[in-house]
């Protein structure tokens, strides 16, 4: 790359900073430059985020209709996976599982409940009334 | 001993945490490339029964952590690594290495990296930073990705020295044992070290994932990907291969240009000018990356996305394949100084 053809397009890391290209200048010596970004793996990252999005609105609608419980929309919008959730709560992945299950979830206990609440970052009211906050 | 830590930045985390990190015990000639070139750093493996983020698991440069340890060792500085079970033993051993003065790489999982953009946000945690001071309850944090430096508080820094999951960094700290200059002639033996290393870890590993080889079979199973996958899935899949090439981090073209840029820093160290015909292949390796992502950029976009597409995809790498292996031969026959 030549230090000219550096892209400069907008990106997500715009207001937070800008990146260390490395680019040879017309003597052939390699420089480095800023730059501010490149269209092409922005919409590497967008694509990548459209896809989290619209599995975050799965979820949201299996929730809503009771096929699963809040945890499964949790997971999806903290971009999370079983393995996450399980080291970070300490639970074992067959035991998040069930709890992926409405009517396991009901019965589940305070502290099972603030151990996923602290995860995701929210009360336990609003983890147990995921549909209406969301 | 006073804070006299410059914060340097750097393409990528692990080359500036080794940067600033010798620098900041006196190895006043090392640069980002060179930490790079030194330890190693230039690889390509694709893992085809892992996933990351529901994607491929797709790597261009060597193992987190590896070019810190080469590079150190090369350069015959010892390393105190460390992790920990307690956040609060972790927080304890960190403050006594501030207050005498010693700046701490820190291993960190992004996804709770308060000053990262949230896009940027996932759960990986082999980011790498350094800690040089504190004042009051916050910490004072370099990020070599980053143009200036940062505060995290107590609490922030311990969240992100404590992520959990794959990589889980457990607290782990590392910096230079002891202050210690390094000669031009340590730097020039290093260097060999560090482009022998290389070239075996490119040309010669085994099976067919790594390496050059690895190359040429990504850029196979790629046009595979459309049949297999759904084009849709598909271009999932080389939008995850384009943000690990391209991303903040990786200086541009899958840190080919930062590896072209070693071997013209080399050759001050070799007076062999077959090194910086070598960093011009590098270069061209780097642009055909680039092109390739162009490529791909089209075919997620759902701009251009028949077989045929798939199968010019495919070929980039192939042909990149070939002129890395060519390269890397060349490399493994210069004659060094002595």
């Amino acid at each position: 790359m030549k230090k000219d053809e550096i892209p400069q397009d907008p990106s997500p890391l715009d207001k937070f900073t800008k990146e260390v290209c490395y680019a040879v200048d017309e003597s052939g010596k390699y420089v480095t430059e800023l730059s501010r970004g490149w269209e092409v793996k922005a919409s590497a990252l967008g694509i990548t985020w459209e896809d989290i999005d619209k599995k975050v609105a799965d979820a949201k609608q299996k929730v809503d209709k009771g096929e699963l419980s809040p945890i499964a929309y949790y997971i999806e919008l903290r971009v999370m996976d079983l393995s996450i959730v399980s080291a970070y709560t300490g639970f074992w992945k067959w035991t998040i599982k069930r709890h992926l299950k409405p009517s396991v979830f009901k019965k589940l206990s305070t502290a099972s409940l603030q151990k996923y609440a602290n995860l995701f970052e929210v009360t336990i009211e609003q983890l147990k009334n995921s549909s209406v906050n969301a | 001993m006073p804070n006299t830590f410059q914060h340097l930045q750097a393409a990528h985390c692990e080359n500036g945490v080794t940067t600033n990190l010798l620098r900041s015990v006196g190895v006043t000639q090392i640069t980002e490339p060179l930490a790079f070139g030194i330890g190693s750093g230039l690889f390509f493996i694709y893992i085809p029964l892992m996933k990351i983020n529901g994607g491929p698991a797709i790597a261009f440069r060597t193992m987190p952590g590896l070019i810190f340890k080469r590079t150190a060792q090369s350069l015959g500085i010892e390393v105190v690594r460390k992790t920990f079970n307690s956040p609060a033993k972790a927080q304890q051993f960190l403050d006594d290495c501030i207050k005498s003065g010693q700046p701490v790489g820190c291993q960190v999982g992004v996804y709770f990296l308060s000053y990262f953009p949230k896009e940027y946000r996932f759960h990986f945690n082999a980011h790498n930073l350094i800690v040089y001071g504190k004042e009051g309850d916050n910490y004072l944090v370099s990020d070599p990705v980053m143009e200036t430096t940062n505060v995290l508080s107590s609490y922030e820094l311990e969240r992100v020295r404590f992520a959990k999951g794959a990589l889980a960094p457990k607290g782990q700290v590392y910096f230079p044992k002891a202050a210690k200059p390094v000669s031009d002639d340590q730097i020039r033996r290093a260097i060999v070290t560090g482009v022998k290393r290389n070239v075996r870890d490119m040309l010669y590993i085994p099976g067919p994932i790594a390496g050059v080889s690895g190359i040429k079979y990504t850029g196979n199973k790629i046009k595979n990907w459309r049949d297999k996958l759904g084009v849709e899935k598909a271009g999932l899949y080389l939008a995850q291969l384009v943000r690990m090439q391209e991303e903040i981090g990786t200086g541009g073209g899958g840190f080919r240009f930062i590896y072209g840029a070693f071997l013209q820093q080399a050759h001050a160290y070799h007076k062999n000018d077959s090194l910086l015909e070598i960093s011009k292949s590098f270069t061209q390796s780097g642009d055909l990356w680039r092109n390739a992502a162009v490529q791909a950029a089209g075919i997620y976009k759902g701009r251009i996305t028949s077989q045929a597409d798939f199968n010019i995809m495919g070929d980039y790498l192939l042909e990149i394949s070939e002129l890395e292996k060519k390269a890397f031969k060349e490399l493994s026959n210069v004659q060094w100084q002595k």
